[in-house]
């Protein structure tokens, strides 16, 4: 866990540490060490385990009211104990596995999965001294542990040994190994103007308030913007998420790759894809919304931990909005959208980024100018690419039968 | 421009949310079973016999065991048996009764065919739905102490068409008694010239002895 | 601490050999990656970071996804069947070009003059990483990066020209 900080610390925000310390104060040398990582371990399992269950109660019932319908809301006061109820069910159902399937990748490909995504949890700094992990190539190791989890996706298919399942866990790494792409290079310009990649180092970067209350995020610059627009787009597809959710689609070869899954490994999979949308939208609040800082400097006797909470529930209710929204894209329809639109516009961001970044010294008078020439950059391919790319297609135009 | 197009639908479904905590229109959902839906009066689930009156549903069950239903019914899923004796009907007719009648309501698909083939309006169909049990077979055959239901629950659950089926009985029960009033009149003396053949109708069935009953 | 590199070593030749005598051809892929992923965690012991999660990027995220496409793509019928044992010519060769490879490497492990287990084990920051490769090594790194960027641009503009007859139909 990092040590020290340079702004004022209040006993909220050392409120973890001291409980951590309390636990293992007495242990000598190298056991202090594997027992703090130990108790980091558990509190993330723990923490997210949690987020998780809440999470799926929260997605369906603002689905609900989205629909205007209540959501599930027998099980306990006003639903709340759903998540668990639905854990027993999982555990209970019968685990079927198909006489001709590979019982090897059958068994590894959730355990693989679930692996991989809680293994990219591990760097993002959740507080000013709550990061578990301060690697200095920390997000490198993440999206590393985020593509390794395609692998297991892979397996998930192929173990089945049915040609439908295996067809649709083609497309879905086809879609993942697409939108890794804009992911990577949306946060490049990131790790540019940072200068470092170190996710602690990254929130480090965005500290600092103008006039005491316009932070200094990275989404307030016009090549953070759009970054995080095409950050936040390629994330719904890496996390297989409603309107990318083609894969797991009920109308989609049954349920694509996840079609001879039941019971406790259907579960696992639900549980990574989770944990998979809670680590991206962790990764955006780190790298684009100012990590654990507070929006403004009068704001930062709200703990850090809370902020960060705050900001990745908001982007979790953001995805949850948009799954109510959006129809789910076809195929084409979602390469097309990844190599066609979103990486020139990532490949732009950059140049955007590199001039933000020369042009850093300008004076105050040529900060209109700067601002101006950096919207220009981000909106103009925006406009002109997608006008082409929707030139086909238009508002729909009826013809009627003659009365 | 590109993407107004998901602003506007974020836009609805956020009012939608929204509007989901104070708006009716924007929360449909009727809780069952804490709240139940009023029930339109055409709908229809299973039938029930219509008996006159409450304090004795089996003697005055308006149904005759003609087994018209019987035969009529799709599924075959009525059982009738005629009795042996009659008893006099509303109208003061001596008419048989069902001595067993019985709806296998697994079987019954609430066509409505039983109802609108009955000539003396005594089936018709309730709004009952809540009859699941626990036991597929004998529970779900109902016999004609089950199935019977005062006139007064049939004017409750179909307003409009009991009132109907009420003023037609009604109008048949004047009709049938202004009838049998004319016939207990002796004949209208006849013309002196013209020797007239005695009254060779036969007088209608005494109306002593038989109460009519609203 | 010399258990570590021999546990890995094991691990990532043990997972290679079984990869080359599997019958299964998907197994066989997957304990390759296997291996990969073993050779990532030696550059994690040895202490680069930044070595360890490319590789795994690279190999474990990318490759792996190339070679399991090139074989589901381009086999039709089972994927295991029993391949019939190669021709002793055929072991022949191959145990003279391994051996060559092997004594080529070996040759040259041997002869470079590493320095001896010191005190000190220089920790590679990113940021040296960066200035090192911009620096000394820049031209290595322009070509690369313009050969990576030919094979992006060039892959778009297949994309892009690839004008099927469906665009844009419902």
């Amino acid at each position: 866990m990092t040590a020290g900080a340079t702004e004022p610390d209040s006993w909220l925000e050392r409120l973890p540490l001291i409980a951590r310390d309390l636990v293992t104060g007495r242990l000598p040398g190298p056991w202090r060490w594997i027992a703090e990582s130990l108790i980091a371990i558990a509190v993330v399992f723990a923490v997210f385990g949690l987020l998780f269950a809440f999470l799926t109660l929260a997605e369906r019932k603002v689905l609900g009211r989205i629909q205007n319908r209540p959501g599930p809301n027998r099980a306990g006061w006003g639903g709340i104990l759903q998540p668990f109820a639905d854990g027993i069910k999982m555990l209970t159902k019968e685990d079927i596995v198909p006489r001709t399937a590979d019982p090897v990748l059958h068994f590894l490909a959730p355990v693989a999965l679930v692996c991989f995504s809680l293994l990219s949890l591990a760097v993002i700094p959740y507080g000013r001294h709550l990061a578990p992990l301060d690697l200095d190539s920390g997000v490198l190791y993440f999206f590393a542990a985020g593509a390794s989890s395609e692998l297991a996706v892979f397996m998930a298919g192929w173990a089945g040994r049915n040609k439908y399942s295996l067809l649709a866990a083609m497309r879905a790494l086809a879609q993942l190994i697409s939108y890794e792409l804009p992911l990577l290079l949306s946060l490049v310009p990131v790790v540019m103007l940072a200068g470092t990649l170190s996710p602690s180092g990254i929130v480090a970067a965005q500290s600092g308030w103008s006039a005491g209350f316009i932070p200094h995020w990275h989404i307030l610059t016009p090549w953070g913007f759009a970054g995080f627009a095409i950050f936040m787009v390629a994330a719904l597809a890496e996390a297989n998420r409603s309107p990318f959710d083609l894969p797991e689609a009920e109308s989609e070869l049954i349920a694509g790759h996840l079609t001879e899954y039941s019971g406790f490994k259907y579960a696992l999979f639900f549980m990574a894809e989770y944990f998979a949308m809670c680590a991206l939208s962790g990764m955006a609040v780190t790298l684009f919304l100012g990590g654990w800082h507070a929006p403004a400097a009068a704001l930062q006797f709200i703990p850090s931990y809370a902020w960060f909470a705050i900001k990745i529930l908001v982007l979790l209710l953001g995805f949850i909005w948009i799954r109510a929204t959006l129809p789910r894209l076809r195929i084409d329809q979602l390469m097309r959208l990844a190599w066609k639109f979103l990486l020139p516009l990532a490949l732009i961001n950059l140049l955007t980024a590199a001039f933000w970044h020369l042009s850093a010294g300008w004076g105050a008078g040529a900060q209109p100018l700067r601002w101006g020439l950096g919207l220009a950059f981000v909106a103009i391919p925006f406009f002109i690419i997608g006008r082409r790319l929707s030139s086909g297609l238009g508002p729909r135009t009826y013809r009627y039968a003659a009365p | 421009m590109l993407g107004t197009g998901i602003f506007k639908g974020l836009a609805v479904t956020a009012k939608n949310f929204a509007g989901s905590f104070h708006d009716p229109a924007r929360f449909v959902t009727t809780q069952y079973p804490e709240e139940r839906t009023v029930l339109p009066e055409n709908y229809r689930n299973f039938p029930f016999l219509v008996t006159e009156d409450d304090k004795d549903p089996m003697g005055t069950l308006r149904c005759v065991a003609c087994q018209i239903c019987e035969k009529e019914c799709p599924p075959q899923c009525i059982y009738i048996e005629k009795s042996r004796d009659k008893k006099p009907d509303a109208a003061g007719k001596m008419q048989l009764y069902p001595a067993v009648f019985d709806i296998d309501v697994s079987v019954c698909m609430s066509c409505q065919i039983c109802v609108e083939v009955c000539p003396f309006d005594a089936i018709k169909m309730d709004h009952e739905f809540e009859i699941a049990t626990s036991n597929r077979f004998q529970p779900l055959l109902l016999d004609r102490g089950q199935l019977a239901k005062s006139n007064g629950y049939f004017r409750q659950i179909h307003p409009t068409e009991a009132a109907e089926v009420d003023a037609r009985l009604a109008a048949g029960r004047k009709a049938a008694e202004e009838k049998a009033a004319a016939a207990a009149k002796p004949p209208p003396p006849a013309r002196q010239e013209v020797q007239t053949k005695p009254a060779t109708e036969r007088p209608d069935p005494p109306a002593g002895g038989i109460t009519t009953e609203a | 601490m010399n258990v570590v590199p021999l546990i890995l070593g094991i691990v990532i030749l043990a997972s290679a050999g079984t990869a080359l005598s599997l019958q299964n051809i998907v197994r066989s892929v997957l304990l390759l990656v296997l291996s990969w992923f073993g050779i990532a965690a030696f550059y994690l012991w040895a202490g680069a970071e930044f070595a360890a999660f490319a590789q795994a990027l690279v190999y474990g995220g990318a490759v792996s996804m190339v070679v399991l496409f090139a074989v589901l793509l381009t086999r039709r019928g089972h994927l295991d069947t029993a391949v019939p044992p190669p021709p002793p010519g055929r072991l022949l060769g191959a145990l003279l070009a391994g051996g060559a490879v092997a004594g080529v490497i070996a040759a040259t492990v041997i002869r470079t003059p590493f320095a001896s287990s010191s005190d000190e084990i220089p920790v590679l920051a990113v940021r040296r990483l960066g200035t090192l490769l911009m620096g000394p090594h820049a031209a290595a790194l322009l070509v690369t990066g313009v050969l990576l960027t030919a094979a992006l641009l060039g892959a778009v503009v297949i994309a892009a020209g690839a004008k099927d007859d469906k665009e844009g139909a419902p």
